[in-house]
């Protein structure tokens, strides 16, 4: 539990419709689960089953057509700087440099710009950037991309991190070295991570606990609980109590694949 | 500035008017009266020797820059809250829309009858010349800007404001200097009508004089006076753009 108090979420019969083209579509329905505060959640569905809906929820840029997302007990109702989100792809301002970047949200917020410059600088040293802090996103690498991101997130300190496919696009060894990078910052720092991604094995690795999705519309199918020791390191993905897991979690997914692709 | 490109460009110029002269020389049909290269740039000459030709020069300079200004300082914010507030948009829009059709000179009549002096009405065709572009490339600006760094901006704690000035501007901007730069192009088309109906002084005028006088070498400085003023304006246009947008530029 890493001794976090807060940060706790809750989905409560959740549903979100949506007008797409003229049609009604539903993509989450009866959608309830239970977030420990301080956990690392994975959440695992086939791409389009309504996991970025999940995250825009969460972080209130949507709201629920019935149901509630809480947090700590609180409604959500809109965006709010206790919840920040590290997006598909990147979604850096690329019109900023780094640093102006990372000290957008302490200066949004109405912080002095020296103390705020300070902190980011300091941030983006223990990141590792403090040599691109003045250089635009586009003339940084994939993987400094993502830090530097993750970075103009913490500097806030949220009490949930929502990660939407955030390594989408990287190559294998930088994805990999992504995925190390992130077990060190939960390891470092206790806050809720809610991590979306369509890669079963990414979210055993990384995660406590993985929820499976259904199909269309999206609901909890299945939470497997990961009794993985942590530190982890790359080497446990080969170990019999991992592919033990992976194994488990597979047969679900090929089940829940097969009845999707019987309803079509 | 590369220097193999640079000297390709000047191979091209040069060939372009040996091709001219070449042309003249031969008596290539509906050439015929056409000066020689070296016969222009005789009258060049003697343009260069009167201090009207400078005159014509910063008249025509002064009148670009002021209707381009215009149509920038308001154009831009327009399209700007345009593209922000969708119920500002549908307010507006259909104005826009069916005003922008009709070409700037066709306002020439009623601009001379309502403006106050020629020299404000030809600046206020410019500035119609400049005006609907810089307003339609604002707008589809910040249609363009991916909704999630608007999202990210709220998230991070940032009001309308702040969302205005330091995502939907920055964003717009790459579509602005687009704008800018055709309504440039756009402005210079439109001066040397507008210099010729109302103007006093002028390039378009200086070209028109040389026209009704005959004096067919004196045209085409004219012409080409407009051809690189034009050009030089579109450079500047483009080299503030690199300097606007420093994101842009390849590591």
């Amino acid at each position: 539990m890493n001794g976090a108090a807060r940060g706790a979420v809750r989905f409560e019969g959740v549903a979100k419709r949506f007008t797409r083209a003229e049609r009604d579509v539903e993509a989450i329905g009866g959608f309830d689960l239970d977030v420990p505060a301080g956990s690392f959640t994975a959440i695992v569905g086939p791409s389009g089953c309504g996991k970025t809906t999940l995250i825009d929820l969460l972080a209130g840029y949507e709201l629920p057509t019935s149901g509630r997302v809480l947090v700590d007990g609180v409604s959500v109702t809109g965006p709010g700087v206790d919840r920040l989100v590290v997006f598909q792809e990147t979604r850096l301002f690329p019109w900023m440099t780094v640093l102006d970047n990372v000290t957008f949200g302490p200066l949004a917020r109405g912080e002095q710009a020296a103390s705020a410059k300070q902190e980011a600088r300091d941030l983006l040293r223990s990141f590792g950037l403090d040599g691109v802090a003045l250089r635009y996103p586009r003339q940084l690498s994939g993987g400094m991309q993502r830090r530097a991101e993750l970075a103009r997130a913490l500097i806030n300190a949220p009490t949930v991190m929502l990660l939407d496919e955030p390594f989408r696009g990287l190559d294998a060894m930088t994805r990999q070295s992504m995925q190390k990078y992130l077990l060190d910052l939960y390891a470092r720092s206790p806050r809720t991570y809610v991590f979306v991604t369509s890669e079963l094995e990414e979210a055993i690795y990384l995660a406590d606990r993985v929820v499976l999705l259904t199909g269309r519309p999206a609901s909890v199918r299945t939470i497997i609980d990961v009794d993985l020791e942590r530190p982890r390191l790359p080497a446990i993905t080969t170990t019999a109590r991992f592919l033990e897991i992976t194994g488990r979690a597979l047969e679900i997914t090929h089940e829940e694949g097969r009845r999707a692709f019987a309803r079509r | 500035m590369k220097l193999r490109p640079t000297l390709r460009g000047i191979a091209g110029v040069a060939g372009f008017l040996l091709a001219w002269q070449l042309a003249v020389t031969f008596h290539l049909p509906l050439l015929a009266k056409v000066p020689t290269p070296l016969e222009v740039l005789s009258a060049f000459g003697s343009a260069l020797a009167k201090p009207a030709y400078y005159g014509d020069w910063l008249s025509s300079l002064r009148r670009v820059f002021i209707g381009f200004a215009f149509a920038q300082l308001i154009g831009i914010p327009l399209g700007l809250l345009m593209g922000w507030r969708q119920r500002f948009h549908d307010l507006v829009f259909p104005v826009i829309e069916v005003l922008r059709p009709i070409p700037p000179l066709a306002w020439v009549p009623l601009a001379i009858v309502f403006w106050p002096t020629p020299e404000s009405s030809i600046a206020f065709v410019i500035f119609l010349g400049a005006f609907f572009v810089a307003v339609i490339n604002t707008i589809s600006g910040v249609r363009a800007i991916d909704e999630d760094y608007v999202r990210a901006a709220r998230s991070l704690g940032a009001g309308p404001a702040t969302v205005f000035r330091r995502i939907i501007l920055p964003g717009a901007l790459p579509s602005i200097f687009v704008g800018m730069s055709v309504g440039m192009g756009i402005t210079w088309s439109v001066l040397v009508a507008a210099e010729i109906v109302a103007g006093k002084d002028g390039l378009g005028h200086f070209t028109w004089e040389a026209y009704v006088a005959g004096a067919f070498p004196t045209i085409i400085v004219g012409m080409i006076s407009m051809g690189v003023a034009g050009f030089a304006s579109s450079a500047l246009t483009r080299a503030f753009g690199v300097r606007a947008m420093p994101w842009l530029r390849r590591a």
